[in-house]
Formats: C-alpha cells, sequence, structure tokens
C-alpha cells in the first residue's frame, strides 16, 4: 500500500500545525516521523489514520482518496503513544475487539477468532498474559499488546504514534529491535512517530525530518545524518557545533576573523556554520581554521570532550580522540574536517 | 575530678534517657502519624461521634421507635392504607421516569462536555449545577409559572385538555428538574479522566459509533453512571419542596411519600406518618450501603493507560 499526501495543511486556532506537507510512502516502507514536538508530526500521522481531518489538502491511499472515508473504512491498524487498551477486557479480549466487530457477514466464527488470536499473542510473545487485564501489565507488555491489537485487523497500514515514547530505555532499545524485525517479517507499510533521532535512524528505511508544521528533509537514515539539507536538520539530528558567520566576496569570517574555509557557490550574507563535534580536528596553536583556549575536559569512553573558548568569544564543545590528551588551559588549533554552511542567522 | 566525672556520668545518663524519650516518641509518630496530645485526640473522637449521634442516629433511632410505637400490626396497616399505597405507587412512578430522563440527559450531557470541544461548553457545566443552587420551592413554582392556569402555556394547555400542574406529569416534570445534576455530575469528571484515546482505538479497529458506546464506553463508566442513578433516585424519592409546590396535595392521587409524611403528621396520625417516613429512611440507609460499595468500585481501575 502506498500513501500519498499532497499540500496538507491543519490548523487549530492560528497555530498551523501543518502548513503545506507533502509526503510519498512507498510499498512495505518503514517510514520515521521525526521532530521536536509541536512540529506536526503527530497530526500527520492522525490525519493519515482518519482520526483528524486536514483544513486542505489530499491523502490517497494506492491513489484512492483516503478523506472520503473515516477511520472506521480506512483499515488502519493506529498504536496509540499511551496504547489506549480497554482497560475492561482481558488482553484476548483486546485483541480479538477488531474481529468481534467486524460487520456479521464477514465476521469470522468464534474457532476462527481464536485461533488469530493465538497467532497474534505469539507473534508478539506474550501468549502467557491472554487472561490478564491491562492494569497487570508492564509498560513494554502493553505496548506489544497494542500493537498485536492493531495487526489483529490485518491492516493496510500500520501507524505508531511515539510507539517507545513512555517506556524505559532499556526496553526502547529492545522493543526498537523487535520493531524492526517485527517488519521484516509482515511487511505492511508502516509510519512512527518519534522525536528521538537515534530511534528513526536506528529502525526506519526513510526518515522524514519535520520542524513547524513543515517537512525539512526526507532522507534515509545515512541521507539526514551525513548531508543535513536545512540548517535546522543539523542542529536536530546528531550533535553539532553552530557558529554564526559571515559569507562576503568569497571569505568566510566567523567575527572579524577570516576562516581559511571554501565559500564556493555560497550567498553572501549572514550564515550558520555547522560543524559535527567529533568533525573538529584538533592541532598546534596556528595551524587550523579557529583557535580557541581548552577551558574544561571530560573523558567519555573512546573520546574525550572539551569545551573550548574560541578567540572570538564563542564557546564550543568538541569531541577529539583520545590519543593526544588535552588539558584545560592548553591553546589549540582547530580544523573542521566536514562542514556545512547554511544561508541565514 | 570525681565530681566532675560523676557529672558527666549523671549527664549522659540523662542524655541517654532523653534520646531514648525521643526515639520512642519518633517512632510512635512513625507509627500513626498523629502527633496530636492524646487528650485532644479523644476529645475531636468524642466530638464528632457526640454531633453524629444526636443529629443523624438519633432520629433514625426515633422514627422508626414511632413507627413501631404501636406495634408491628399497626405499623403495616398504616403502610396498607389505599392513601399510603398510592403515595408509594406515585413516588416509584415519578422517581423511575425522572430517572430514566435524567440517565439520557447525563449521559449525553456528559459525553458532549467531556469528548468535545465547543463555544459556551463553561457555561453549559453551570448550568447544570443550576439546579443545586436554587431552592426547590423556586423551581416548582417556576413550573407553575409555565404550565399554571395563568401562565404561560396555561390557556393552551387547557384548550387541549392537558393537565400538567397539579398531575403525574408536573410532579415528574418538577423531581427531574431537581435531580437533573447527578448523572452528569458523577460522569463529567470520570469520562474527562478517561478521554477519547479509548474510542479514537476502537474506532480505528473499525468499530462503528454504537458498538463503540457499548463495548467500550458504557462499560468504562458503568459505575459512574450507576452512582448518578443512585443519588438521583434517592433524591427524587425524597424530594419535598419543588414537588410540594406542583403537586396540589390531591389525597389518594397526587400526593407523593414526602408529602403524606407532611399531612399525616398535620393531622396527628403519628404511627402512619412515621411509618412512611421509616419507608424514606430505610432507603437513604440502603442508598447509603450501595454508595459505599460503588465508590470502592470507581476507585479502581483508574489511569490504567497511563503510565
Amino acid at each position: 500500500m502506498t500513501i500519498e499526501v499532497k499540500n496538507l495543511v491543519k490548523k487549530f486556532g492560528s497555530f498551523a500545525a501543518l502548513d503545506g506537507v507533502d509526503l510519498k510512502v512507498n510499498d512495505g516502507e518503514l517510514l520515521a516521523l521525526l521532530g521536536p514536538s509541536g512540529s506536526g508530526k503527530t497530526t500527520l500521522l492522525r490525519i493519515i489514520a482518519g482520526l483528524d481531518w486536514p483544513d486542505a489538502g489530499e491523502v490517497s491511499f494506492n491513489g484512492e482518496d483516503a478523506l472520503a472515508q473515516g477511520a472506521r473504512e480506512r483499515h488502519v491498524g493506529f498504536v496509540f503513544q499511551h496504547y489506549a487498551l480497554f482497560r475492561h477486557m482481558s488482553v484476548f479480549e483486546n485483541v480479538a475487539f477488531g474481529l468481534r466487530v467486524q460487520p456479521r457477514a464477514v465476521r469470522k466464527d468464534e474457532a476462527t477468532i481464536r485461533a488469530r488470536v493465538k497467532e497474534l499473542l505469539d507473534l508478539v510473545q506474550l501468549d502467557w498474559l491472554a487472561d490478564r487485564y491491562p492494569s497487570q501489565l508492564s509498560g513494554g507488555q502493553r505496548q506489544r499488546i497494542a500493537l498485536a491489537r492493531a495487526l489483529a485487523i490485518e491492516p493496510r497500514i500500520l501507524l505508531l504514534d511515539e510507539p517507545f515514547g513512555a517506556l524505559d530505555a532499556k526496553v526502547r532499545k529492545e522493543l526498537r529491535k523487535w520493531l524492526r524485525s517485527l517488519h521484516h517479517e509482515i511487511h505492511v507499510t508502516s509510519i512512527f512517530v518519534t522525536h528521538d533521532q537515534e530511534e528513526a535512524l536506528e529502525v526506519a528505511n526513510r526518515v522524514v525530518v519535520m520542524d513547524k508544521g513543515r517537512i525539512e528533509q526526507i532522507g534515509s537514515p545515512d541521507d539526514v545524518y551525513e548531508t543535513p539539507a536545512t540548517a535546522f536538520v543539523h542542529g536536530f539530528i546528531g550533535e553539532s557545533i553552530e557558529l554564526p558567520v559571515q559569507v562576503e566576496g568569497g571569505v568566510i569570517r566567523l567575527g572579524d576573523r577570516p576562516l581559511n574555509l571554501a565559500a564556493d557557490g555560497l550567498a553572501p550574507g549572514a550564515s550558520k556554520l555547522f560543524v559535527r563535534r567529533h568533525d573538529m580536528l584538533v592541532g598546534p596553536p596556528g595551524s587550523g581554521a579557529l583557535e580557541g583556549a581548552v577551558q574544561h575536559v571530560r573523558n567519555f569512553g573512546p573520546v574525550q570532550r572539551a569545551e573550548v573558548a574560541l578567540s572570538g568569544g564563542e564557546t564550543i564543545e568538541i569531541d577529539a580522540p583520545r590519543d593526544r590528551e588535552l588539558r584545560a588551559g592548553d591553546t589549540i588549533g582547530l580544523n573542521p574536517r566536514r562542514y556545512r554552511i547554511f544561508a541565514g542567522a | 575530678m570525681t565530681m566532675q566525672i560523676a557529672d558527666s556520668v549523671s549527664l549522659s545518663a540523662s542524655d541517654a534517657e532523653a534520646r531514648a524519650k525521643a526515639r520512642a516518641h519518633a517512632a510512635a509518630a512513625r507509627n500513626n502519624l498523629r502527633t496530636e496530645p492524646r487528650a485532644v485526640r479523644i476529645t475531636i473522637i468524642t466530638l464528632a461521634v457526640l454531633f453524629l449521634t444526636v443529629f443523624v442516629v438519633l432520629p433514625l433511632v426515633v422514627v422508626f421507635a414511632q413507627a413501631f410505637s404501636r406495634g408491628i400490626l399497626a405499623y403495616f396497616a398504616a403502610l396498607a392504607d389505599p392513601e399510603a399505597l398510592s403515595a408509594i405507587r406515585l413516588t416509584l412512578l415519578v422517581a423511575a421516569i425522572s430517572v430514566g430522563l435524567n440517565l439520557v440527559f447525563g449521559l449525553v450531557a456528559a459525553w458532549a462536555i467531556a469528548k468535545f470541544e465547543f463555544p459556551g461548553k463553561t457555561f453549559l457545566i453551570t448550568l447544570i449545577d443550576l439546579p443545586f443552587s436554587v431552592s426547590p420551592v423556586i423551581s416548582g413554582l417556576v413550573f407553575v409559572l409555565l404550565f399554571g392556569a395563568q401562565g404561560y402555556f396555561g390557556g393552551w394547555l387547557r384548550d387541549h385538555d392537558i393537565q400538567i400542574l397539579f398531575a403525574v406529569p408536573g410532579i415528574a416534570l418538577a423531581t427531574t428538574f431537581v435531580t437533573f445534576p447527578f448523572v452528569a455530575r458523577a460522569l463529567i469528571p470520570l469520562m474527562q479522566e478517561q478521554g477519547t484515546q479509548e474510542e479514537e482505538a476502537a474506532i480505528s479497529l473499525g468499530a462503528s459509533g454504537l458498538q463503540t458506546f457499548f463495548r467500550v464506553t458504557l462499560p468504562n463508566i458503568k459505575w459512574g453512571v450507576l452512582y448518578g442513578v443512585l443519588l438521583c433516585n434517592a433524591r427524587a424519592m425524597g424530594e419535598f419542596g419543588a414537588v410540594s409546590v406542583v403537586s396540589g396535595h390531591i389525597r389518594g392521587e397526587t400526593n407523593t411519600m414526602p408529602l403524606l409524611v407532611e399531612i399525616l403528621y398535620n393531622e396527628y396520625q403519628f404511627v402512619a406518618a412515621f411509618a412512611i417516613a421509616s419507608l424514606l429512611a430505610m432507603l437513604a440507609l440502603i442508598t447509603l450501603i450501595a454508595k459505599t460499595i460503588l465508590e470502592r468500585h470507581l476507585d479502581e481501575g483508574h489511569d490504567v493507560n497511563d503510565n
């Protein structure tokens, strides 16, 4: 099932939750919607599910207008952030719900329903919890039951809203791997929303980065990390050093100091220089584009993280390998191995 | 030198004593978290028990004592009186009508308030409480103004030969008005707390509106509904002021139990008056017990999906 979203707009009062979003999701893909809170990612997911309606724009499944159908007809599996399990039903009945509410003409008989629920509980490895109630389960178990319940209706699309948001770090990591292998197994077109970049980069085939109701970049996890399309993406994904620079006549200046960096094809004016922390190479004083004094050093496993006060007054944090120990008070030269410059203040 | 030693010994002894005392005190405080002196505690508890005895238990005992003062036969004879039977029947009928109506109104109002956003919502919540803040007599008078012979609809009703005032419809209307907030009040906070996620989940799983209501919403609020119905019923059967204004006190026809109690009492028929009153008192006791049980159920199963 492919999903196509065209020029979607959704406003809550004067706040534009979605401000002209275009997106194409391929069949069988596992797509991540990544962005800070308020970026519109959950709104987009809810509109695709039919739980919210856009003010303008189109949504189609396999070329068919989805907005003409209600949530009930769309056949979309939705996993809620807080699970939304039916609290008065056992785990078994929760998973069976979608099968029991089918119109009489297509409803399966009791034995088939039981077999199907059993199969789903096996799939999420929780068959031993069938008779429990949601309040008796741990967060990770509830999440997997919610997923089994959504899969029971054999959805054409699976949508997950912050699927691991409410879980602790260890369970998150396990469930992440599990979700990826599950998707590999069942191969249903899936979209999940997250504000956790690590989650998006690790699980998804493609990542959609959103901010303020707009899509900033769509690409593979490698793309969005290695070649961020906008200043926002560079700042949001991975840890970046961000410096305000001026581009003038082919020269890049930080304050009044010209930096020895290529400025080919850059528009003149105020810009931003982005460097990953580990891409800032340390050399002897006077050897690099930047210069500064080390303020603090802390060790993080294989790297040392140093706070450096640049000669222009800015303070940055860099990650340097530990082969050459830095000490507070050292004066060092810095050279960005890789960097990107985006126009705009 | 020896003095000093003795001093330090006695000092350390009293020190240890004080410390032990403090420790015992702290342990006691930890045990029951009550730090007030015993005398204060006993005084407060005694006051509360005394107050309850004089104002709650004693009247209850008096009601039953008076009802049975001429023996059990007189008691049942008083209840078997045609007027008494008619009052009991009318009270049950009116309670059934107003509880039924308020169940529907309350569900609809609570649903609208808890699950949707719309302008004027705060105003609606305030409006629901109106019957609680208005004197029941005034609630009754409103209906007299509307449906009385000189009222807005009085002429039209007379022309069409419809009797509302001084008849069952008027009594049912006044009772319904007075008891309106109970079901809605019980459900609004409950439904607001539960939110709309389970309903959304049900619909995305293919359930229709009715299936969602009967399989998801209703089971989640059933204890709240029962709680509201229970309180609504107790008030409907016991309502005096509003009913008194619209009833007309026609003996054997438009007297409810509370009205009949007053009439019999004024006629010095104490056994009969208290026999009927004892029924109302028993209703109150049953309501209290049921309320306690329901509250226990209501406390269970909150916040299952928030964690």
